[in-house]
C-alpha cells in the first residue's frame, strides 16, 4: 500500500498526456482478443454441444467422428422421447416443489432469525451466534448417513417433505439478510416503534418489503442449490416417479447411452431454469456471492 | 416505552425470550438435521454394523483403527488429496486469467461475462451428464476431434492413469463461473484512484496486474482457495455419474467412499462409513480453522 501512496504523489506534472497511449492499449487488446477468443470456444463447447446435440439425430451423433453441428437435420422429437422414457414429467414437477419448499421455507427462518440478530435484545446472542455459524462448517456429507437414517424411520423416503425438510434453514442465508438488515437506517425503526407498529407488523410491512434485494439474492441462491442438489435426492428417492429431474436425467444417461441427442434433450430440461436464473438474475448472485464467506 | 424500572426488567426477559421464538424455526431445523445427525455420527462411528445395517454395539476406536491400516483407505485419502490440487488451483487460475482479460476495458464485456458465467448455471448432474458425452471413446466428440490429428480413441474414464484427470478436468469446468463471478465481483470492487493513479505513473499491462491488481484481490483468491477446497473435498455427483469410483478405485474421493460403504449395493455399512464421515468432518474444519488462524494474516486486506 505504501508505494501506490508513494506513486501517487508524484503523478499530477503527467496527468495530460494520455493520448500516446492509445496505440499500445488497442496492440493489447488484438491479443487479449486472441486469448479470450480460444478460452470462450473451450469453456463454451460444453455448453454448445449439451444444446446443439439435444437436436441432433443417432445419424450425426453416432457416428465416427461425430459430427458438431446437425448435418443430417434437426431433430426436437428428442425432447419427446426424453420425456416419454423417464417420468420426466413426474420429476419435473417434484423437483419444483423442493425447490419452492426449500426457498420459502429458508426464507422465512432466516428472515426470522436474522431479524432476532439485529433487532431483538436476545440473551446469549454471541453463544446463538456461533451455533449458526457452525453449522456452515459441518459439510452435509459428513452427517448424511445419520439423516437418511432418520428419514427412512420416519417413513418419508419418496416424499417432498423427505427431501426438503433438512434445509429448510441455513446458516448464509441468515448472515446474508443480518447483513442487509444492519445497513437498515434506524430512525425508520424508530419511527415505525413510535407509529405503535410492534416486532411482526415492522418486520413484515416495514423491513421486509424495503429488504427486497436481498431477499432475492437468498431466494436466487436457495432456489439455485435445492434444483441443483443430487447426493441428497439419490438417496431420499427410489421411486423412479418421485424423483427429482437431477437423478432423472442421470439415469436417462446409464439406461440408453446409444442416443446422446435425447440424452442431451433430458439435461437441456433440467437445465432450462437455473439458465435462466444465472443470465438474468446476475446482479443477485454477485450479491450473495462472498455473504458465505465463512463455509 | 416509559414503564417503572421493576416492571422494565421483566419486560425485557420477556423479550429475551420473544427473541428466541424467532431463532427457534432456524433451531429446529438445525437441531433435528444437523447436531443430532452430527452427534449420531459419532456414536456410529464408535459402533458395529450388522448386516441387516443396525448398530451392533461399542466396539470402542476399532473403524477407526482399520481405516489408517486399511490400504485402500490410504487410496481414498490419496485420491481425495489428488482431485483436490487438480481441480482448485487450476479453476481459480483459469478463472483469473478470464477475468483480468476481460477487466482490461474490452468491448462486449458484459457479453463476455454472463457467457463465461454460464458453467456457474450447470448442476453437478447435468454437467456430469454431458462431459459423459463427451468422453464416450466410442463416438465422444472429444475423441473425435482429437482423430483428425491422428490421436486414437482415448479411454478417458476407464483408463486407471487417466479417469482422475478427466473427471477433474470436468469439475474444473464447474467451477470456473462461479470463481469467475467472484474475482470479477472483486475486480469491480478495486478503488479507481488506486488504479489511475498506478496507471498515470506509468504503470500498465502486466506490471499493473502483477504490483497493483494481484495483491488488491488476494482476499478473494483466498476467499476460492478455502470454498473451491471445502467444495472438491465435498464432491460426489461427477465420480458417481462419470466413473462410479473406478477403474480399480482410482476416483474413489472420501464422500465416494462413505456412499460406497453407507449405500452402495446395499452394504449398509454405516459404522466405518461414519469413521470416514467424521474424517472428512476433521479435514473441512482443519481448513476452516486455518482459514480463521494463519493465512489470514498473510491477506492483503484493505
Amino acid at each position: 500500500m505504501t508505494s501506490t501512496l508513494d506513486t501517487s504523489t508524484s503523478t499530477e506534472p503527467q496527468e495530460a498526456s494520455p493520448p500516446p497511449k492509445r496505440p499500445r492499449r488497442s496492440r493489447r487488446n488484438l491479443g487479449s482478443y486472441l486469448i479470450l477468443g480460444v478460452l470462450f470456444v473451450i469453456v463454451l463447447f460444453p455448453v454448445y454441444y449439451g444444446l446443439v446435440g439435444s437436436l441432433m439425430g443417432e445419424r450425426d451423433t453416432n457416428s465416427f467422428p461425430p459430427a458438431l453441428w446437425p448435418v443430417h437435420g434437426l431433430h426436437p422429437e428428442n425432447y419427446g422421447d426424453a420425456l416419454d422414457i423417464i417420468p420426466l414429467g413426474n420429476q419435473y414437477l417434484t423437483s419444483v416443489l423442493q425447490t419452492l419448499g426449500i426457498m420459502v421455507g429458508q426464507l422465512v427462518t432466516s428472515v426470522l432469525a436474522a431479524y432476532a440478530f439485529v433487532f431483538l435484545p436476545l440473551r446469549w446472542r454471541g453463544f446463538w451466534f456461533a451455533v449458526f455459524l457452525s453449522t456452515m462448517m459441518i459439510p452435509f456429507e459428513s452427517i448424511i448417513i445419520p439423516n437418511y437414517l432418520l428419514i427412512s424411520t420416519w417413513g418419508l423416503k419418496d416424499t417432498i417433505a423427505g427431501l426438503t425438510l433438512p434445509f429448510l434453514a441455513t446458516g448464509f442465508g441468515t448472515f446474508l439478510l443480518r447483513q442487509s438488515f444492519l445497513s437498515f437506517p434506524t430512525e425508520l425503526r424508530d419511527a415505525a416503534r413510535v407509529d405503535g407498529a410492534g416486532h411482526f407488523r415492522f418486520l413484515f410491512s416495514i423491513l421486509v418489503p424495503l429488504s427486497r434485494p436481498s431477499l432475492a439474492a437468498l431466494g436466487i441462491w436457495s432456489a439455485l442449490s435445492a434444483w441443483n442438489m443430487y447426493f441428497w435426492p439419490l438417496l431420499a428417492t427410489e421411486d423412479p416417479k418421485h424423483q427429482t429431474i437431477q437423478i432423472g436425467i442421470s439415469q436417462l444417461q446409464s439406461s440408453d447411452g446409444d442416443s446422446p441427442g435425447m440424452v442431451l434433450a433430458g439435461v437441456m430440461l433440467a437445465l432450462f431454469p437455473t439458465l435462466l436464473l444465472v443470465i438474468f438474475g446476475q446482479r443477485f448472485i454477485v450479491r450473495g456471492l462472498t455473504a458465505g464467506a465463512v463455509k | 416505552m416509559t414503564v417503572p424500572t421493576a416492571v422494565a426488567g421483566t419486560a425485557r426477559r420477556k423479550g429475551a425470550w420473544a427473541a428466541l421464538v424467532y431463532l427457534l424455526p432456524a433451531l429446529v431445523v438445525f437441531g433435528v438435521f444437523i447436531f443430532w445427525p452430527l452427534v449420531k455420527s459419532m456414536l456410529l462411528s464408535v459402533q458395529g454394523t450388522d448386516i441387516l445395517g443396525n448398530p451392533s454395539g461399542y466396539v470402542g476406536f476399532v473403524n477407526y483403527g482399520t481405516l489408517f491400516t486399511d490400504p485402500e483407505f490410504l487410496t481414498v485419502l490419496w485420491v481425495t488429496f489428488a482431485f483436490t490440487i487438480l481441480t482448485v488451483l487450476p479453476s481459480i487460475a483459469i478463472a483469473l486469467f478470464i477475468a483480468l482479460i476481460l477487466h482490461g476495458r474490452i468491448r462486449g464485456v458484459r457479453f463476455f461475462r454472463t457467457a463465461f458465467a454460464l458453467p456457474f448455471a450447470f448442476s453437478v448432474a447435468t454437467a456430469s451428464v454431458i462431459f459423459g458425452v463427451l468422453f464416450n471413446p466410442a463416438s465422444g466428440v472429444l475423441n473425435g476431434i482429437l482423430s483428425h490429428f491422428g490421436v486414437g480413441k482415448v479411454a478417458w474414464l476407464t483408463n486407471p492413469d487417466l479417469a482422475l484427470w478427466s473427471v477433474s478436468g470436468a469439475t474444473v469446468w464447474m467451477q470456473i463461473g462461479y470463481n469467475l463471478l467472484v474475482i470479477s465481483a472483486g475486480l469491480g470492487a478495486l478503488p479507481d484512484d488506486v488504479l489511475e493513479a498506478a496507471r498515470l505513473d506509468g504503470a500498465s499491462g502486466f506490471r499493473l496486474q502483477r504490483s497493483i491488481i494481484m495483491p488488491l484481490i488476494t482476499p478473494q483468491l483466498f476467499f476460492l482457495v478455502v470454498v473451491g477446497t471445502i467444495h472438491s473435498l465435498q464432491s460426489f455427483g461427477q465420480i458417481k455419474i462419470l466413473t462410479v469410483g473406478g477403474p480399480e478405485g482410482r476416483t474413489t474421493t472420501l464422500v465416494y467412499s462413505i456412499y460406497e460403504q453407507a449405500f452402495a449395493n446395499n452394504n449398509s455399512n454405516y459404522g466405518y462409513a461414519s469413521a470416514q464421515a467424521m474424517v472428512l468432518l476433521l479435514i473441512v474444519l482443519i481448513i476452516t480453522a486455518l482459514q480463521f488462524g494463519v493465512l489470514e494474516r498473510r491477506v492483503f486486506y484493505r
